[in-house]
């Protein structure tokens, strides 16, 4: 766990005393991510910079698995956090092994413990040990490297890191990678990370919390649905874009949004069944047909069920698709768009119809949130303050 | 090959050039002539390489922890001002600088050494200052943020980095100094500028090449070994030489 509490920091510059982090506090709780957001300049890396002492505070405290680090020695507050800066920082005279088990050494572990510890970590940035420990930094990628980077600042499994734009100087495709890699990492882990950031993506996409910067001072801290759902302000509502409601796409599960309710045909029956059913529950143009074990394998549209006889099973069109439980809804935006559907079959591990989702129903639950901070800012006792 | 084949005929043709000027020298006396002078040459290029490997060492064992000293952060103020006065220091002419420690420690060996040792400082303290300046500060950071000390930033960090940019200062440092060593012979400390000096004032062009060919060859030879030095002891990551 990390807590700040009234974190300061004045610069005396030759016109006059900027103050680049102005009272801050904050908490993420042990294994979250929290991303410091804002445009250049706002005070993000100086805040993340004074919590290893990088940058010395003027004021304020910081408390680390609720122990207040003011008086510890800095050399062994630094070594029990693990940090990764936007630059890498490889130190190029060494090899890989050498860089990963810096830390570990200084920590005085024995050589056989910090050896084995560099495979170990090798193994979890998945690059193979016997091809890589032995090479220079100049000799790898800069993805590869900046992983290095990473697996130095866990070399010795400090509970807490910073990090510093740590993916920002890399490619946007081998950036999505590591990305994944190191969110999947982190579900094992559990480390507590403050991300410096400046990209609204990342930070959604990364961050447990979010919180935003402008000028020194903490604008809003909460969860990314919750900061796309109701930003505080305008300055917020502007640095997330005009297309922050599409954003929150990735942030929603189908499962939150689907509705269990969905009538099928099966392939014996026949279309004057299967319109009956259309116009039972009120579908706009077609039913979908199920096998015996309620998997889709078909659609009856109400054109084709009006305008003929027969058996839904000699009548039916495919499925334009199948999203399940787990996809967000990003995923199946995308799907009704390029598909012209609106709406789509959801199913469960096993392939089996287990309820719907619609385009009406997506846009009411996205839309929700903006109604209920609307409804609240309209009673004058719980206005959103600011 | 129109290249290969120009390659293969200066070769062809500066072995025959060779050739021809050993059945010349040998002819003519010449090489009798030089061979005369051999245990002159062997006594004073032990002086001469005496002279270097004293005021050289002595001029690495200050610069570098001089430069060291001047690229530390608490230094900044003063750092800039020390290597301008250094620089003048160098624009002093070898001779004069010589002609001034005469003045003061008489004649012999120690003005000698004091004189080449203050020539030989600048470059090896520039450019371990420089090297030292020149680390990327991403590294430093990145050493201050894993919790090294600053010995341990020193050590482990900025000096293996800095590593090839200060033997370079040494290689031409240690260069110039053999080039100048013949210079002491004028205030009386011996080395190779005796045959040189001796040479020209007798207008004997032998005796005076016999000195400043071995000369010349053992500024190639000092040159070649800090070389090698460099390429040993440089770790392999930040040398371009092994690159």
């Amino acid at each position: 766990m990390i807590q700040l509490d009234n974190l300061t920091k004045v610069f005396d510059t030759p016109e006059g005393a900027v103050v680049a982090a102005d009272h801050i506090s904050l908490e993420v709780p042990s294994g979250e991510i929290c991303i410091l957001l804002g445009p250049s300049g706002c005070g993000k890396t100086t805040t993340l910079k004074m919590i290893n002492r990088i940058v010395t505070p003027t004021s304020g405290k910081v408390f680390i698995s609720g122990e207040d680090t003011t008086d510890m020695n800095t050399q062994d507050l630094r070594r029990n956090i693990g940090y990764v800066i936007q630059q890498i920082g490889l130190f190029p005279n060494m090899t890989i092994e050498e860089n990963i088990t810096i830390v570990p050494k200084l920590l005085g572990w024995d050589k056989a413990k910090y050896k084995a510890r560099a495979r170990e970590m090798m193994a979890m940035i998945s690059m193979e040990p016997d091809a890589f420990l032995k090479r220079f930094p100049s000799e790898l990628s800069g993805g590869q490297q900046q992983r290095i980077g990473v697996a130095r600042a866990l070399a010795a499994d400090p509970p807490v890191m910073l990090m510093d734009e740590p993916f920002g100087a890399i490619d946007p495709i081998n950036r999505a990678v590591i990305q994944d890699e190191f969110l999947k990492m982190q579900q094992e882990l559990n480390k507590t990370i403050m991300f410096v950031s400046h990209d609204i993506d990342e930070a959604i996409k990364m961050g447990d919390r979010v919180a935003i910067f402008r000028e020194g001072k903490l604008v809003q801290h909460s969860s990314p649905d919750d900061l796309l759902a109701a930003p505080k302000n305008a300055f917020v509502e502007s640095f997330l874009g005009e297309d922050r409601a599409l954003k929150r796409l990735n942030l929603v599960k189908v499962e939150e949004v689907v509705s269990d309710e969905i009538a099928t045909v099966s392939p014996g029956d026949t279309l004057e069944t299967a319109l009956a059913r259309i116009e039972d529950y009120g579908y706009q143009n077609a039913i979908l047909m199920v096998n015996d074990r309620r998997q889709p394998v078909g659609l009856i549209t109400r054109a084709k069920a009006r305008t003929t006889k027969g058996y839904c099973r000699d009548h039916f069109e495919s499925v334009p698709g199948t999203v399940t439980l787990d996809d967000d809804l990003r995923k199946v935006a995308s799907l009704m768009f390029s598909q012209d559907a609106t709406w789509l079959p959801c199913v469960d591990d096993q392939g089996r119809v287990c309820g719907q989702i619609t385009q009406r129903a997506m846009t009411h639950h996205l839309g929700s949130r903006f109604r209920a901070r609307e409804a609240a800012a309209r009673k004058p006792d719980s206005a959103v303050k600011e | 090959m129109p290249i290969q084949s120009l390659n293969g005929a200066l070769r062809a043709l500066l072995l025959v050039a060779i050739f021809f000027a050993g059945v010349w020298s040998q002819s003519s006396g010449v090489i009798e002539d030089f061979l005369w002078y051999l245990p002159d040459v062997q006594y004073l290029a032990i002086q001469h390489l005496w002279l270097t490997a004293i005021s050289g060492g002595l001029a690495i064992l200050v610069a570098i922890p001089l430069g060291i000293v001047l690229s530390r952060p608490s230094m900044a103020r003063w750092a800039e001002s020390l290597m301008q006065v250094l620089n003048v220091g160098t624009t002093i002419p070898t001779l004069a600088v010589l002609a001034l420690s005469m003045s003061f420690l008489g004649i012999g060996a120690v003005p000698a050494i004091f004189g080449l040792f203050v020539a030989t400082l600048l470059p090896i303290t520039r450019n371990t200052y420089a090297g030292l300046k020149g680390v990327d500060p991403a590294l430093m950071e990145a050493a201050a943020g894993i919790g090294m000390s600053s010995t341990q930033r020193l050590m482990r960090v900025e000096l293996p980095n800095a590593l090839y940019v200060i033997f370079a200062g040494m290689r031409t440092a240690l260069t110039i100094n053999v080039g100048t060593v013949p210079l002491a012979f004028l205030i009386g400390a011996g080395g190779l500028g005796e045959l040189i000096f001796t040479g020209i004032d007798l207008y004997d062009p032998v005796m005076m090449l016999s000195g400043a060919i071995p000369t010349a060859l053992l500024a190639i030879v000092v040159d070649a070994l800090i070389a090698t030095v460099a390429f040993l002891v440089v770790p392999r990551g930040v040398n371009p030489s092994r690159a």
